[in-house]
């Protein structure tokens, strides 16, 4: 855009948040710490208006409705033969049956509650692990950093599909719980790995110093000085180790090394392929979970991104 | 009141911790009650490390620090915690020693749950506010306020506000007004002259000698860990004996005087264009010794 | 060469609204002259100095007018400057120290820099290595990385990469900052010999230490809250200033040979206006102790004696 020498302005530049405009530079004009995380009020004027987190955030409470109340909605059991063999979706069965004469819409609602069930156990989990092996290795550093740097690491190249699959054929898998919980132990490296990096570069900072000579120990540091200070980035690893919970459950479930005698997404996906349900074109039955699990899953990273946009005023579209 | 002896700070450096990096080695000096003393030395100089070893942030690799008598690196648990009531600190970044996502008068909450409890909320106001005027600060600016709603000065006063709050003895200051505006230092440096005349023994540490000269009674000229020249500030800026004294002095630009002038009068060569001008500074400075009453400088290497 | 900026004005846009940043900036520097400008910080001094050669995304230029021997400057277009940055004016940046790409070897760096601008380095190589021998360095600098050379090492690569093309006007942004107090004085003395040998033909430091800018400067211009409130020779300056800011500026810096003891100096009460609505008239006046009547009124830079220019009513009354 051309524009002349006097007057018309040239516009060009991205904005520069308010924070950092008024805040003064120091005399060696070293930069500003970076701009707090915007205070509450601030968030959901964002939040609102983004329309990542706002779909992202709808679609998976639009499946958690309907986890919880879809099962009082039919009057079948997921897992009760009452329907004709291969029913299309009728009145009766609003998504069909399968062929073995079950109501998908039962299974596919009840299948939900046990995604929802590993992912937020399972990501937990990996989560609360992740966190505490974080904070320690990255704040007390030396030998104790070493060694958790060693397990993360172990931990972390190991093919947690490969373990999974041969834990799984050892221990009976009879709950979702056990489910979750093995996911949860094996899926929390890459989480130790970003929090411990955050946690070295916060460590240095001279608040952390200041709280010490207040006399607080290590655990209170991390807890009220440290851990406060990665809030956004927390939530958002929780959001997508809750993702990762349930695309790994839902692919044990899929190879048939989940609990056998419940109902899961993943494991209707499993039958109706064994049941050659593609070949017979019974596209009610594995249809609905597979958009169950994508719909889930991609709606939880979808809002992660709008999460990202709005804590970081950088990524924002003004 | 506050006496290091021989102390020295080695790192271990390398793959697997096999090298050493010796930070701070061999330094001895003391702080009295009401006694300013600068700690110069330009970066590299582990004059930063030595306030942190004081601070018990660091661990003493050798030598002792001794606190009225008391080894410190003795303390733990509840007797750390009263060694933090007589001994404070305020650091460089103003806005990096505030948790930036709490209000500032977070570090004065902080501190009246660790050691205030007992006080009922009008006394702890109080204090508070007598504390706050004694560095010139009136409550309703500076409370409530996000971190960057202030100034670095206004940030840099609150935290000495916080360890005037415990009576502290001795404050360590480590180049607590470099990241300031001219007009605002000189400020913050005559509170520190104030609190002096009050009783209060403070290690000013810096790299730059003016500041030094100014405030200080006592100056310790830091190279590389070791110290080279020590004694009463006026002594050491007037008579400097070391090398290493006389460059620095001779490269701190005046604003009456040139460079060269400053250079001609010190009797070190003028500045070439090269990383230690002075390539007559020994690399292992020897002992002190005493030069006048008042005042050492190490002379001859080992 | 000379350089005459005539009226510049270069704002930052921010969330609530402009910046002020540099407003009506006018002046002159003759050919080979080193002019100091020095200001605390959020003056707009580091703003006015980037503005000369655009290298800023975020500056709006907002009006003004700019000549370089004889040359207008289209400092409001980004592609336009681009022909005359490095050739004709150039710039030392702040953080100079971290302006060098850390993958990269500095031989690396200053031959893509001369091809982008169309000179090969093989023609430049000689002269190079002359110039860097001169600043003190091994001419082997070439083929280290920036981790491998300390702070005064980086800034003398920089500069003499920045000044390699003989530029007409080089800018330095806080250069002798962050160093040590003996490299500091090695870098200044470097900038006068560069200008000495005719590598450059004039000079902008830009520092918030005045006693910096009495051992290296031809002439001070000294700025506050966005306006120029003086300029002089560095010699009236720092002993006979005429604006009440710069004499209560220089009355607060400690000398080697001033104690507290003896002599208590004072700062400047109060802080600089907000520079998104700066008051009207005399942008001083609150903290001024010579704060009159007329000051609600802006003053002009007003040339009182040949060479010697002050904003203000009580120096210039007209």
């Amino acid at each position: 855009m051309r524009v002349g020498p006097r007057g018309e302005i040239a516009d060009v530049g991205t904005e520069i948040p308010a924070s950092v405009a008024e805040a003064p530079l120091t005399p060696t004009g070293a930069p500003q710490t970076a701009p707090p995380p915007a205070p509450r009020s601030e968030f959901l004027y964002f939040a609102l208006r983004n329309w990542k987190f706002v779909f992202g955030l709808s679609l998976v409470l639009g499946f958690f409705l309907l986890a919880l109340i879809g099962p009082h909605l039919t009057p079948h059991k997921p897992l009760a033969f009452t329907g004709p063999t291969d029913g299309r979706p009728s009145s009766d069965y609003w998504f069909g049956t399968t062929s073995f004469g079950q109501d998908v819409f039962s299974q596919f609602v009840n299948g939900l509650r046990a995604a929802f069930l590993v992912g937020i156990l399972g990501g937990g989990l990996a989560w609360l692990i992740g966190a505490t092996v974080g904070f320690t290795a990255g704040y007390r550093g030396g030998a104790v950093d070493d060694v958790l740097n060693m397990l993360t690491n172990v931990v972390l190249v190991i093919p947690t599909l490969a373990i999974l699959i041969i834990v799984a054929a050892y221990v009976n898998v009879h709950s979702y719980v056990t489910e979750a919980i093995l996911i949860g132990l094996t899926s929390w490296p890459w989480a130790a790995r970003a929090v411990r990096a955050q946690t070295f570069s916060l460590k240095t900072r001279e608040f952390v110093d200041v709280a010490r000579l207040t006399g607080r120990n290590t655990r209170q540091i991390i807890v009220t000085e440290i851990a406060p200070n990665m809030s956004s980035y927390l939530l958002m690893m929780f959001i997508l180790l809750f993702g990762g919970a349930i695309l790994i459950g839902a692919s044990l479930d899929f190879l048939g090394l989940g609990p056998s005698e419940k109902v899961s997404l993943g494991l209707m996906m499993n039958s109706s392929f064994l049941s050659s349900a593609l070949l017979l074109g019974s596209w009610w039955w594995f249809l609905p979970p597979g958009l169950g699990i994508v719909g889930i899953v991609g709606g939880l990273y979808v809002m992660n991104v709008g999460l990202d946009e709005i804590f970081n005023p950088r990524l924002r579209e003004l | 009141m506050l006496k290091l002896d021989a102390c020295s700070k080695t790192y271990r450096v390398g793959a697997f911790g096999g090298g050493e990096l010796l930070a701070v080695s061999d330094v001895s000096f003391e702080v009295a009650p009401g006694e300013v003393v600068a700690l110069i030395g330009e970066s590299g100089s582990g004059k930063s490390t030595i306030g942190k070893m004081i601070l018990r942030l660091l661990r003493v690799s050798g030598g002792t620090i001794t606190f009225d008598g008391v080894d410190i690196s003795s303390l733990e648990g509840r007797k750390l915690k009263e060694y933090y009531a007589d001994v404070q600190a305020v650091f460089q970044d103003p806005f990096s020693s505030y948790n930036p996502i709490f209000k500032s008068d977070r570090v004065f909450a902080m501190l009246r749950h660790e050691y205030f409890q007992g006080l009922s909320g009008s006394e702890w106001q109080a204090k508070l506010e007598r504390s706050l005027d004694s560095v010139s600060l009136s409550p309703p600016d500076v409370l409530g306020k996000y971190p960057h709603q202030l100034s670095g000065g206004q940030l840099q006063r609150l935290l000495i506000a916080r360890a005037l709050l415990l009576d502290i003895r001795i404050l360590v200051a480590d180049e607590i007004i470099s990241m300031l505006d001219a007009s605002t230092r000189i400020d913050v440096l005559n509170l520190l002259g104030e609190l002096k005349s009050r009783g209060l023994g403070v290690l000013f540490i810096t790299h730059d000698l003016s500041l030094g000269h100014y405030i200080s009674d006592q100056t310790i000229i830091l190279r590389r860990g070791k110290v080279v020249e020590r004694g009463s500030t006026q002594k050491v800026f007037g008579n400097p004996i070391h090398p290493y004294t006389k460059m620095l002095l001779a490269s701190v630009p005046q604003l009456h005087k040139k460079w060269e002038e400053a250079a001609t009068e010190l009797e070190v060569p003028a500045a070439i264009a090269g990383e230690r001008p002075i390539a007559a500074v020994e690399e292992t400075p020897g002992p002190l010794v005493e030069v006048e009453d008042d005042h050492f400088a190490a002379v001859g290497p080992e | 060469m000379s350089l005459d900026v005539d009226g510049l004005t270069v704002y930052y846009k921010s969330l609530r609204g402009d910046v002020k940043a540099v407003d009506g900036a006018t002046f002159q520097i003759a050919d080979g002259e080193i002019m100091g400008l020095a200001g605390e910080s959020g003056c707009g001094k580091s703003t006015l100095g980037k503005s000369l050669i655009r290298l800023d995304a975020r500056m709006r230029y907002v009006s003004g007018h700019v000549e370089l021997d004889g040359k207008e400057l289209p400092i409001w277009d980004d592609r336009e400057m681009n022909s005359f940055r490095f050739k004709e004016v150039s710039i030392i940046p702040q953080y100079a120290l971290s302006a060098l790409n850390p993958t990269r070897k500095i031989g690396t760096v200053a031959t893509e820099l001369l091809a982008s601008r169309g000179v090969r380095m093989n023609g430049m190589r000689p002269e190079l290595e002359r110039r860097l021998e001169l600043v003190g360095l091994s001419t082997r600098v070439l083929e280290r990385f920036p981790i491998e050379l300390s702070g005064g090492m980086k800034q003398r690569v920089v500069m003499v990469i920045s000044s390699l093309l003989n530029p007409s006007l080089l800018i330095a942004d806080e250069i002798t900052s962050a160093l040590d107090v003996s490299t500091q004085r090695a870098v200044a003395e470097m900038l006068v010999e560069f200008r000495d040998r005719g590598f450059v033909k004039s000079m902008i430091v830009i520092t918030h230490d005045l006693s910096v800018l009495y051992q290296v400067a031809d002439t001070i211009l000294v700025m506050y809250a966005g306006k120029l409130v003086e300029k002089a020779s560095s010699e009236e300056i720092i002993n006979s200033p005429k604006h009440p800011y710069t004499q209560l500026l220089l009355s607060s810096l400690p000398e080697v040979g001033v104690r507290y003891a003896d002599k208590r100096l004072s700062g400047i009460p109060g802080r600089p206006p907000s520079l998104l609505e700066p008051p009207e008239g005399c942008r001083f006046k609150t903290r001024c102790p010579l704060a009159f009547v007329k000051c609600g009124e802006e003053p002009p830079l007003v040339e009182v004696e040949p060479g010697r220019s002050v904003a203000c009513w009580k120096v210039a009354p007209c």
